[in-house]
C-alpha cells in the first residue's frame, strides 16, 4: 500500500514538474523566435523570473524522491542514462545562470553568450527529459544485476526521439502561450501565432506518438486493464482540442490551462501504464524495477509520506501565491525602468 | 584513470566548487535580512541602500550556488549508484526531505524579494528575505545531517543487502550531527562577515561612501568576530567527538602513529606516510593531544598503527587541512577584533588593517574548504564510515562517459567561476547606487 502510495506520490511530482517548468523550457528554446530585440528577449526572460526557479525545484524533489523512496530505482535509472543526464544538468546551469548574468553587462557579445545558453539549455532539458521518458516506458536495457547494456545510441531509436519531439512540442506550445499572459500587443500576438502554427505539428506528433506507444510499449494494456486510468490519455486529448478553441477565442489563461491538462494527462497515462514498473528491463521483465522490489523500509516510506502531507499542500499554496501575484503583463519599457528585472 | 578514481575527481570538482558558493549564502542572506529589518523599523535609508548593494551581491553568489547544487543530488546516481542503494533508505530521504521543506522555500522566495520590491507591503517584502534566510539555514542542516550519517552512522540496521532505517530521531539528532551543522553554519558566517568587511574596507580605503560603508562595516565586524570566536571555542568538540567516533580521522589529523597514553601534541611535525613515523617533531606539549581529545591527561589517543594500512585515511592532506585550517580561524580573531575596536570610525583606522581586510576576503573560503578536505578525505577509505568503502559504492559504467563528464564540469566550473568573480567585483567595486544624499567631504587621511 505505501509503495503504492509512493509510486503515485512519484507521478505527480514529475507531471507537476513537467506542468510548470514546461513553460519556461518552452519559452526558453523559443526565443529567437518570439523576442525580436534585446528588450523583448529581456521579457521572455522576466516572463519566467519569479517562477522558474521554484519550478526547478520539482525536479529535483522528484530526483530525491525516487532516491528516497525507490533507491534502487534511483541507483539504476540514474547510473543508466549518465551521459544524458550529464547533458541535462549542464544545460539546466547554463540556463539558470543565464537569467542572473545575462543583463548585468551592456556588451553584445556577453548577452549573445547567455541568450545562446537559454535557448540550448531550453531546449536540450525538454528534449533529453522526452527520450529519457520515452525509453523508460519501452523498457531500458538493464539486466538483473542493474547494470546498464547500451549508450547514448540506444537511447536514441525512433521511439525514444519522437518521444523528445513530443516534450519540446508540448512545451514550445505551453511556453508560447504563458507569453500570451505576461505580455500585452505585439509580443501576446506573436506567443498566440506561434502556439498556433506549431499546434498542428504537435497534433500529428501526439497521435503519432500515442499510435506508436502501442507497439512500443506495454502502456496500452496496462492502462485497457485498469479502464479508469484511460481518463489520463483522455484528458491529455481534451486538453489539446479545448486549448485550440480556448486559443481561438483569445481565452489565455483557459488556453494555457488546457496545455497543462494536456501535459499532466500525457504524463500521467505513461505513469499509470508503468505502474507498478518504474524502470522496466528490456531484456529481462525479472530484472525490471518496481515500485515493491526496489522500495524503502515502511518506516522510511512512511516518515517521508508525513513529509509529503504536510508541506507539498504547503509549497502549492505559496506557489499558487507566487503565481497570483506575479502574472500581470509586463513589458519592454518597463523593464527598461525598473532595477529589479533580470 | 578508472571509473572510481575519475567519479571521485568529478565529485571533488563539485562539491569543492558548490561550496564556494553556499557559505555566503548562508550568511549573507542573514546579514541583508537584518539589514533590511533595521530599515523597515528605523526607516534610515542607508540601511535601504545595503539591502539592495549587498543584495546584489547576494543574488550573484545565490545563482551559482543554486545551480551547481543539483548535479550534487544526481550524481549520488549517476556515479556512486551501489552507494545510493545502500544507504537510499535513510540518506536518500534526508535528501528529499531538504528539497520539500526547505529549498522550494528557499528558491521560491528568492524571486518573491527579488521582484517583490515594488509589488508588496514592506512587511510581506521583509517576511521574503528571512524566508529565504531561515530556508537556506534550515536547507543547511538536512545535507549536513546526510552527510554526519556518513560519518558516523547511526539508527540503522543492516538487512537485505542494505542499511535500513530503524531510528528517524537518533539520525538527525546526533551529537555529531548537531556538531557539524553547527560548526560548517558558523563557518560560513564568518565567510559573509570577512565578504562585507573586505569589500567596506576596500571602498573606505578610497575614501568613498563612507557613511555607508561605515554602517555595513559595523555590523559585519560585530558579526564577524561573534562568530570567530564562537568557531574556535566550538570547534574543538568536533574535534573531541572523532576520538570516539572517527580515531582513525583523529590519528591522521595529529599525525599520530602510536596508540598510547597521555599523547602529546607537537606544534611542530611533519609526517612520513611511508615510514608510518614523523620525519619532524618539536615544540612537544606533554599530554595534550589526551587531554584536548578525552579531557584526561592520561586517556588514550589511538595511533594510526591501529589499523592496517589500507583502512588509514591519506594522512599529508588531513594533517596540512587541519593545521591550515585552525591557523586561518585563529587569524579570523585577530583580524575581527582589530576591525570591532575600530569600527565606530574604521575611515580613520590604519590602512593596514583595511588592507588586510581586503585581502582576507578568500581566506575563510579557504577554511571552508580545508575543514571539508578534512572530514571527506579524513573520512577515507570509507564512504560511509566503518561500513561501506568509497571503491565499492561506484557505479558500474563506463570510464569513457565519466571522462568526458569530469572534463565538462572543469570546463564549465572554470567559465562559471570566471564569470561569477568578474560580476562579483564589477557591482562591489561600483558601489551603491543612486545616491539618497551627498557624502560628506573626505576626511582627511590620519596624522
Amino acid at each position: 500500500m505505501l509503495e503504492t502510495i509512493w509510486f503515485v506520490l512519484w507521478g505527480v511530482l514529475w507531471t507537476v514538474y513537467f506542468v510548470l517548468d514546461g513553460f519556461d523550457l518552452g519559452l526558453g528554446m523559443l526565443m529567437p523566435w518570439l523576442a525580436r530585440n534585446d528588450g523583448e528577449r529581456r521579457v521572455i526572460f522576466n516572463a519566467q523570473g519569479p517562477f522558474w526557479d521554484g519550478n526547478e525545484v520539482w525536479l529535483l524533489t522528484a530526483g530525491g524522491a525516487t532516491f528516497a523512496a525507490f533507491p534502487k530505482t534511483y541507483a539504476v535509472m540514474f547510473s543508466s542514462l549518465y551521459t544524458p543526464l550529464m547533458l541535462l544538468l549542464f544545460a539546466l546551469i547554463l540556463r539558470g545562470i543565464s537569467f542572473e548574468m545575462r543583463s548585468k553587462e551592456e556588451a553584445a557579445w556577453w548577452r549573445t553568450t547567455w541568450d545562446t545558453c537559454m535557448v540550448v539549455g531550453s531546449f536540450l532539458p525538454a528534449l533529453l527529459l522526452g527520450v529519457a521518458f520515452a525509453n523508460i516506458f519501452a523498457g531500458l536495457p538493464i539486466d538483473a544485476q542493474g547494470i546498464f547494456h547500451g549508450n547514448l545510441l540506444t537511447l536514441l531509436n525512433p521511439y525514444g526521439l519522437l518521444g523528445g519531439v513530443l516534450f519540446v512540442l508540448l512545451f514550445a506550445v505551453h511556453g508560447s502561450l504563458w507569453l500570451t499572459i505576461k505580455t500585452e500587443g505585439e509580443m501576446r500576438e506573436r506567443g498566440a501565432r506561434m502556439a498556433a502554427r506549431l499546434w498542428p505539428l504537435l497534433l500529428v506528433v501526439a497521435v503519432a506518438f500515442l499510435a506508436y506507444t502501442a507497439f512500443a510499449t506495454p502502456l496500452w494494456t496496462n492502462v485497457l486493464a485498469r479502464p479508469v486510468f484511460l481518463v489520463f490519455p483522455l484528458a491529455a486529448v481534451a486538453g489539446l482540442l479545448s486549448g485550440r478553441w480556448f486559443l481561438a477565442r483569445r481565452a489565455w489563461w483557459k488556453a494555457w490551462g488546457a496545455s497543462a491538462v494536456t501535459i499532466a494527462g500525457a504524463v500521467a497515462f505513461g505513469v499509470a501504464g508503468l505502474f507498478p514498473n518504474l524502470l522496466p528491463s528490456s531484456l529481462d521483465p525479472a530484472a525490471s524495477l518496481t515500485a515493491f522490489n526496489s522500495a524503502s523500509t515502511h518506516l522510511t516510506l512512511s516518515i517521508m509520506l508525513g513529509v509529503a502531507l504536510v508541506f507539498v499542500p504547503i509549497v502549492l499554496a505559496y506557489q499558487f501565491w507566487v503565481y497570483r501575484t506575479f502574472s500581470f503583463p509586463i513589458s519592454a519599457a518597463e523593464i527598461e525602468r525598473s532595477s529589479h528585472a533580470y | 584513470m578508472d571509473v572510481l578514481t575519475l567519479s571521485r575527481f568529478q565529485f571533488a570538482v563539485a562539491t569543492y566548487f558548490h561550496f564556494l558558493f553556499v557559505p555566503l549564502t548562508l550568511g549573507l542572506s542573514l546579514l541583508v535580512a537584518i539589514m533590511q529589518t533595521i530599515w523597515v523599523r528605523s526607516g534610515d535609508e542607508d540601511y535601504k541602500r545595503m539591502t539592495k548593494f549587498w543584495g546584489k551581491l547576494f543574488l550573484i553568489n545565490f545563482a551559482i550556488g543554486v545551480v551547481t547544487g543539483i548535479t550534487l543530488e544526481f550524481q549520488f546516481g549517476t556515479n556512486w549508484s551501489r552507494y545510493s542503494t545502500f544507504v537510499g533508505d535513510i540518506f536518500g530521504s534526508l535528501l528529499a526531505i531538504e528539497a520539500t521543506a526547505a529549498f522550494f522555500l528557499e528558491s521560491t522566495f528568492i524571486a518573491v524579494w527579488f521582484f517583490g520590491w515594488d509589488r508588496l507591503s514592506k512587511r510581506a517584502h521583509l517576511v521574503s528575505i528571512w524566508l529565504v534566510a531561515i530556508a537556506s539555514n534550515v536547507s543547511a542542516f538536512w545535507i549536513l545531517v546526510a552527510n554526519a550519517w556518513m560519518q558516523s552512522p547511526v539508527g540503522f540496521t543492516v538487512r537485505n543487502g542494505r542499511a535500513e532505517l530503524t531510528d528517524f530521531v537518533a539520525v538527525i539528532t546526533q551529537k555529531f550531527a548537531i556538531l557539524e551543522v553547527v560548526h560548517t553554519v558558523g563557518g560560513a558566517y564568518i565567510t559573509a562577515g570577512f565578504f562585507v568587511l573586505g569589500i567596506s574596507a576596500w571602498h573606505l580605503l578610497r575614501r568613498q561612501h563612507v557613511a555607508f560603508f561605515t554602517k555595513s562595516f559595523r555590523l559585519a565586524a560585530v558579526w564577524a568576530l561573534v562568530f570567530s570566536l564562537f568557531e574556535v571555542a566550538q570547534g574543538h568538540m568536533n574535534a573531541e567527538i572523532l576520538g570516539t567516533k572517527q580515531p582513525m580521522k583523529l590519528a591522521a589529523m595529529e599525525a599520530q602513529w602510536e596508540t598510547m597514553r597521555g599523547a602529546p601534541m607537537n606544534l611542530v611535525q611533519w609526517p612520513d606516510e611511508k615510514n608510518e613515523r614523523n620525519r619532524i617533531e618539536a615544540l612537544s606539549v606533554p599530554r595534550a593531544l589526551s587531554l584536548l581529545a578525552h579531557y584526561d591527561v592520561n586517556a588514550e589517543v589511538k595511533g594510526l598503527k591501529e589499523v592496517p594500512p589500507a583502512d588509514r585515511p591519506p594522512v599529508l592532506p588531513v594533517f596540512l587541512s587541519f593545521r591550515a585550517m585552525v591557523g586561518l580561524a585563529f587569524l579570523f580573531i585577530g583580524l575581527s577584533a582589530w576591525a570591532f575596536l575600530r569600527r565606530r570610525e574604521p575611515v580613520r583606522s590604519s590602512p593596514v588593517l583595511l588592507k588586510a581586510l581586503v585581502w582576507s576576503i578568500p581566506l575563510p573560503y579557504l577554511a571552508n574548504e580545508l575543514g571539508w578536505t578534512l572530514a571527506e578525505v579524513g573520512r577515507q577509505p570509507w564512504i560511509v564510515y566503518g561500513l561501506m568503502r568509497t571503491a565499492d559504492a561506484v557505479s558500474p559504467i563506463s570510464t569513457v562517459q565519466v571522462g568526458v563528464s569530469a572534463v565538462g564540469f572543469v570546463l564549465l566550473y572554470t567559465l562559471l567561476g570566471i564569470a561569477d568573480i568578474y560580476l562579483l567585483a564589477k557591482v562591489a567595486r561600483r558601489g551603491p547606487a543612486d545616491e539618497a544624499r551627498p557624502e560628506p567631504a573626505p576626511l582627511p587621511a590620519r596624522a
